[in-house]
């Protein structure tokens, strides 16, 4: 009973560890999708976020204050993005493409700069990281310890998740921005500003994908390494997809993909089958999950057209 | 005057506006660093153009990634997106090396067989996003995330696989039997002096050929295309979508599995443990994009991607980051995107100059 229970602790633990990355991008990801900007950017967002959250820990000391640092630097690439898929009208695939290049380009770019030619920025001290909230509590390696005591922002987060439902179903912003991505024309013609919305749409996903970025390295692990995102924007985006481009529906496939993350990480501590078998397991399980019970995925209507506005 | 129109028309002209304006912007953070440009892109003109077996070399690099542009830009012209062809790249290059390991035929039939071996490969990993977008309606980027994530943890495990495994230790597999490469007759290749010099270039052109005459010259071509402009019309013309976009799919993955084929039959000669993606199909984006989705541009697109590649290995000479090239090659995505605006510019300026 007690391998059980402390087994459920670790995988829980694991989980709580997996998620909020890939929720903090994801969720972004929706304002930005159902807004009609796709955002294939994801991963070099939370790449660039990533470093400027390891390298503002370094040289502040707070983690809070860190997180916000490596938030903002998502912005400033969500910036880019919307200022070349709003107002130039480009393809929306290409400039995520172009933004994949630059934040990764430019997190190692500086952090070679930066760091005497290292690609790994220096260690960080726990002092600097996030907050866990329960620390000293629970005995170390307890199933209290295991499920409460993690960082902080791994609940927040779940908090946030709840937050964007409310924007997106019971405010007028949301109302907006949902009508925005579906038919901006006729938005434009009851007087909504169809640039606003998906200007703030936009630059909100890169700072949400920033934050996950930075949750990587200001939690999970305690510095910046080429590669500690791969492959985890890219994630955020199919689960967007797998949620059908809703916050909620966000919220449980990121955690679907935690928690087989969480497996994962259980399954590779007993050496029986070969890790690389196990590492499929969350795609393997997506695509089941795919094609047994979401099917078809509908994409809002004005999702990656380039709206120009009437003169 | 007719002239200078006709260079504000075309594409190329802003294609080497945005690579220009990229290696500028390149330049900006390489000053920011403390490095001087003039010595960083000296020394990439330089390691590239200085001696015949650099150019080989590029060609070398270019190959694969000509394959996977042309992977791309054959997807975006039938109105699907391969995000895809990372993992086709791997499944490709994994059956080639598998085959030509395992089997023993005489040479030019055992490199055959595996070129074969891997488009077949990556034709059926495109073809199984496609029967599940086609039978239940999955979105085709979503699944082409996850297959390319399976493809990679599949290649690390086949590359562990006892009956392929180098015997002696390290992470990676058996080389390929000598009839399976596809490398240069030994008497060229002392003469060009480069060990990595294979056919897999002139392969890339043939490619990009047939490539070119199925979209352009052909009755299938057009029905892609016809798909992917618009596919309700498509569909009342009485073309089977369905159809369509799975032959699409198919050939696409299959392009790409070439890619994989050509690196692993030319350079490598074996396959390593992956430590990340090494992303071949994220480049194939960037090699379609530049080309403005034309495979004959893919060709030059993919030299240059090639060019870039191999030159920028060579920056930590000089103690330059090599990440700078991700920085002028995003850079120049960009400004290729956006170059309908300068396109408007330009040419509302000029017709100023002509009223006025």
């Amino acid at each position: 009973m007690d391998v059980i229970i402390t087994n459920l602790g670790l995988l829980i633990n694991a989980t709580l560890i997996a998620t909020p990355p890939l929720l903090f991008a994801g969720l972004g990801s929706c304002f930005s999708e159902r807004s009609g900007v796709v955002n294939i950017g994801i991963e070099g967002m939370m790449t660039i976020g990533a470093f400027i959250g390891a390298v503002a820990g370094l040289y502040t000391g707070n983690g809070w204050i860190a997180f916000l640092c490596g938030g903002l630097a998502g912005a400033v690439l969500g910036i880019i993005h919307a200022i070349v898929c709003i107002s130039f009208h480009a393809d929306q695939t290409i400039a995520g493409t172009a933004i994949n290049f630059l934040g990764t380009g430019l997190a190692l770019f500086l952090c070679k700069a930066l760091f005497d030619n290292s690609s790994d920025t220096p260690a960080l001290d726990p002092a600097s990281k996030l907050p866990k909230i329960f620390e000293g509590v629970f005995k170390t390696g307890s199933f209290g310890s295991n499920v409460l005591n993690v960082y902080g922002v791994a609940y927040l987060v779940f908090v946030l998740a709840f937050v964007c439902w409310f924007v997106f179903y019971k405010t007028k912003f949301g109302a907006h921005l949902r009508a925005v991505g579906e038919h901006p024309e006729a938005c434009e013609s009851i007087g909504i500003d169809v640039y606003k919305v998906r200007y703030t749409c936009v630059i909100l996903s890169g700072f949400m994908a920033g934050l996950g970025g930075a949750f990587v390295t200001l939690a999970t692990i305690n510095q910046f390494r080429p590669n500690v995102i791969v492959g985890q924007g890219f994630i955020a985006i199919a689960a967007v997809i797998f949620g059908k481009f809703t916050p909620h529906g966000t919220t449980w496939a990121c955690l679907l993909f935690g928690l087989c993350t969480g497996i994962k990480t259980l399954a590779s501590m007993s050496n029986t089958v070969s890790p690389n078998l196990i590492s499929m397991i969350p795609y393997v399980v997506t695509i089941i999950a795919l094609i047994l019970f979401v099917g078809r995925a509908n994409a809002p209507a004005a999702n990656g057209k380039p709206f120009v506005k009437a003169r | 005057m007719k002239t200078k129109k006709g260079i504000l028309d075309s594409n190329l002209f802003y294609t080497v506006l945005a690579i220009m304006i990229g290696f500028c912007i390149g330049a900006i953070f390489l000053v920011i660093a403390g490095i001087s440009p003039a010595v960083a892109y000296g020394k990439l003109i330089d390691s590239v153009f200085s001696k015949p077996k650099y150019m080989v070399w590029t060609l070398v690099y270019a190959a694969p990634v000509i394959f996977t542009g042309l992977s791309v830009a054959f997807s975006f012209r039938t109105g699907v997106f391969n995000i895809g062809a990372e993992g086709q790249y791997i499944v490709g290059s994994v059956a080639a090396c598998v085959v030509g390991i395992l089997f023993h035929l005489p040479p030019v039939v055992h490199a055959l067989v595996c070129i074969l071996a891997a488009a077949i490969a990556g034709c059926l990993w495109s073809l199984i996003v496609g029967i599940l977008k086609t039978k239940r309606g999955i979105h085709e980027v979503l699944s082409f995330i996850m297959f390319n994530w399976i493809a990679y943890y599949l290649q690390n495990y086949i590359v562990n696989l006892p009956a392929i495994h180098k015997q002696s230790g390290g992470e990676a597999t058996e080389n390929v039997a000598d009839a399976a490469r596809i490398l240069l007759p030994e008497g060229l290749m002392r003469s060009l002096d480069c060990s990595g010099a294979n056919w897999g270039f002139v392969f890339a052109v043939i490619a990009a050929i047939v490539i070119y005459i199925i979209i352009e010259k052909t009755t299938l071509g057009y029905q892609l295309k016809a798909v992917g402009f618009n596919k309700n019309a498509a569909e009342f013309a009485g073309i089977n979508v369905n159809r369509s976009m799975l032959t699409a799919l198919g050939i696409s993955g299959a392009l790409a599995g070439l890619g994989g084929a050509m690196q692993t039959l030319g350079m490598s000669g074996r396959l390593s443990q992956l430590a990340a993606q090494e992303g071949f199909g994220f480049e194939g984006i960037t090699v379609a994009l530049i080309a403005g989705s034309n495979p004959l541009g893919c060709i030059f697109s993919g030299i240059f991607y090639g060019a870039m590649k191999y030159g920028g290995s060579k920056l930590t000479m000089v103690k330059a980051p090599s990440e700078v090239v991700n920085i002028i090659m995003g850079c120049v995505i960009i400004f290729i995107a956006i170059s309908q605006v300068f396109k408007t510019v330009f040419t509302s300026i000029g017709k100023k100059k002509k009223e006025a």
